[in-house]
């Protein structure tokens, strides 16, 4: 009795949950005037789609946060193995309190520093650049501190084994640690993927310009500046953006979830 | 190294004596760390650490006018801050906004961390429906709900319409918009949280359920004097992440409110977003943001003590 009810309960909250989206994919692929009729039957469309994607240069947005995303990911991943490899395996003098500084970004992110950073991108002359919406985020604690407890867990006898036969550090640091690291790597990448595809507020201060303007924000400016377009074509719009995340969530569903497990168990 | 005693060059002598080695290699020890360190070091200090002493700085500084460059006016950014009626509004509003978000998203999470952890029907199909809004961008989610609340033919005036209640508009009013926000939190966030449990959850050993069922405990006080305690950890993780969350995520005020009616739904991010870059006030904006960092450390205090108290009975 409580465990069929305990089901009802579970999938009402899922209906709900799943609520907002599916109403914002069927005023999405239906005509304007059935965007709040629900009618079984009502005509489908991609109209809304094209519509959309002809308003405002989402083409190029989708270059952007590409870019940036791949730009993000690649320097992270270079920058957190290498201070991570140093975390784990090298007693330098200061380790202790580096760390601990490192693990100040956890509390204080980029995220709430916007109006020194955006004197210091202003200073570097780089706003309204793909590097100005990138570079806070480039060196990241989570990162380090995700790669540091896996390369601590790789045993002494492979390092020691790997220096026997001539590999310096850096060698060894390639050869024996990041391919062991690898599911932590496509946990991290996904992470890091879906966060800054997903960004918006720092990237709306830093850009002001088509050439530089992710998805989010090119988002923001298409549904605020045309107030006149109608629901069906910023829900469209809206589809649009998060599509390539959300298929690929679909399609990799399972490492996803497990990715921001692992991600989290720390 | 050149005023090292032992050069091998000037006394002749090939092998270098063990002392000197073990120096060299500690020596070596500490510049490979360091150089390994240093790319991630720059950045992170040019990024988090040089913007945290700055903000103290730039707070004690009056804003440059074309005329005169920015003078040290000590604690005037502080003594305009605590006579600004908007910034104790602001304030306000982020606890209130805590208080809301940060319980209900934490208690539907291990809601949906059991469900679907247990051998509840279609449950992948309900782990797919917690979990999607957390790989949505948050400015898409607030365009989707902004369309939910639009007074006339939103989906929710729909419902409320066919229920016979009068219209109302949700987010145009003082009494509803900040709760409205706080749904959108809490829909996004609850599923994010929802993995961490499942994955503690799932870390859990199968046989202590066997064991409480043998002895007769029921499903609820198993949870609650089992489960629930082993949680812990986990429960003290997601709380961390819902804080500093609830202090960061401000994207879905600026689609669907913009801090209105009369600052009603404004977080101090927010706040600080808008005198620092529709204001350009950056010398108030930087005593604000000084107020937000106190708090993120406040938090991440707690985390260390409550931490060094052990959590957890194992």
């Amino acid at each position: 009795m409580s465990r069929a009810l305990e089901t009802v309960g579970a999938w009402l909250l899922g209906v709900l949950w799943a609520l907002p989206l599916a109403y914002a994919v069927w005023t999405a692929f239906h005509p304007a005037e059935y965007s709040t009729r629900f009618v079984p039957g009502a005509p489908l469309t991609l109209e809304n789609f094209a519509k959309a994607w002809a308003a405002a240069p989402f083409a190029r947005y989708f270059v952007n946060t590409t870019l940036l995303v791949a730009m993000i990911l690649a320097v992270q991943l270079v920058l957190c193995t290498l201070a991570a490899y140093a975390f784990a395996r090298f007693a330098f003098a200061g380790r202790a309190v580096a760390f601990l500084l490192v693990l100040v970004q956890l509390m204080i992110m980029p995220d709430v520093l916007i109006v020194e950073n955006y004197r210091t991108m202003s200073r570097l002359g780089i706003l309204d650049t793909l590097w100005a919406i990138g570079l806070p985020y480039m060196a990241s604690a989570f990162g380090i501190f995700l790669l540091r407890q896996t390369f601590k867990t790789v045993p002494k006898e492979l390092d020691e084994a790997a220096r026997v036969e001539g590999a310096g550090a850096l060698e060894t640091l390639w050869r024996v640690y990041v391919p062991l690291a690898r599911p932590v790597y496509i946990a991290y990448g996904l992470v890091s993927v879906s966060y800054h595809w997903n960004n918006f507020l720092w990237p709306l201060i830093v850009t002001n310009s088509v050439q530089s303007r992710p998805l989010t924000v090119g988002l923001q400016v298409f549904s605020s500046v045309d107030q006149g377009v109608d629901w069906s074509i910023i829900t469209a719009a809206t589809l649009m953006t998060s599509g390539p995340l959300l298929v690929a969530f679909l399609l990799f569903q399972r490492q996803f979830v497990q990715s921001f497990m692992r991600a989290g168990i720390r | 190294m050149s005023d090292s005693p032992t050069q091998p060059g000037a006394s002749g002598v090939a092998a270098p004596a063990p002392a000197s080695a073990g120096f060299f290699r500690s020596w070596s020890v500490h510049v490979q760390g360091w150089l390994l360190l240093l790319p991630a070091a720059v950045l992170l200090v040019t990024f988090t650490h040089f913007p945290v002493v700055a903000t103290l700085y730039h707070s004690f500084l009056s804003n440059p006018r074309p005329s005169r460059a920015a003078v040290w006016v000590g604690l005037d950014n502080y003594r305009a801050m605590v006579e600004d009626p908007v910034f104790w509004q602001v304030l306000g509003n982020n606890m209130w906004f805590a208080a809301g978000t940060i319980p209900a998203s934490i208690a539907l999470a291990l809601l949906m961390a059991v469900w679907v952890n247990g051998r509840i029907a279609g449950r992948s199909l309900l782990r797919l429906a917690f979990f999607t809004p957390t790989v949505l961008p948050m400015i898409a989610v607030a365009n989707i709900w902004l369309f939910f609340y639009t007074p006339g033919y939103g989906l929710l005036e729909q419902v409320t319409g066919l229920l016979g209640l009068p219209s109302h508009n949700w987010l145009g009013s003082r009494e509803t918009a900040l709760g409205c926000l706080m749904v959108v939190t809490v829909w996004k966030e609850a599923g994010f949280f929802m993995i961490f449990y499942l994955a503690a959850l799932q870390s859990l050993s199968p046989q202590l359920g066997e064991a409480a069922a043998l002895m007769g405990a029921g499903r609820w006080y198993f949870f609650r004097r089992v489960t629930f305690p082993l949680l812990m950890p986990t429960t003290l993780f997601v709380l961390v992440n819902a804080v500093i969350n609830s202090f960061r995520l401000v994207d879905h005020i600026v689609v669907m409110t913009k801090g209105g009616p009369d600052n009603a739904t404004a977080l101090l991010l927010y706040y600080i977003y808008d005198v620092g870059f529709k204001f350009w006030d950056q010398a108030y904006a930087a005593a604000l943001t000084l107020v937000l960092l106190v708090i993120l450390a406040a938090v991440a205090l707690g985390q260390f003590l409550l931490l060094d108290r052990r959590v957890h009975y194992q």
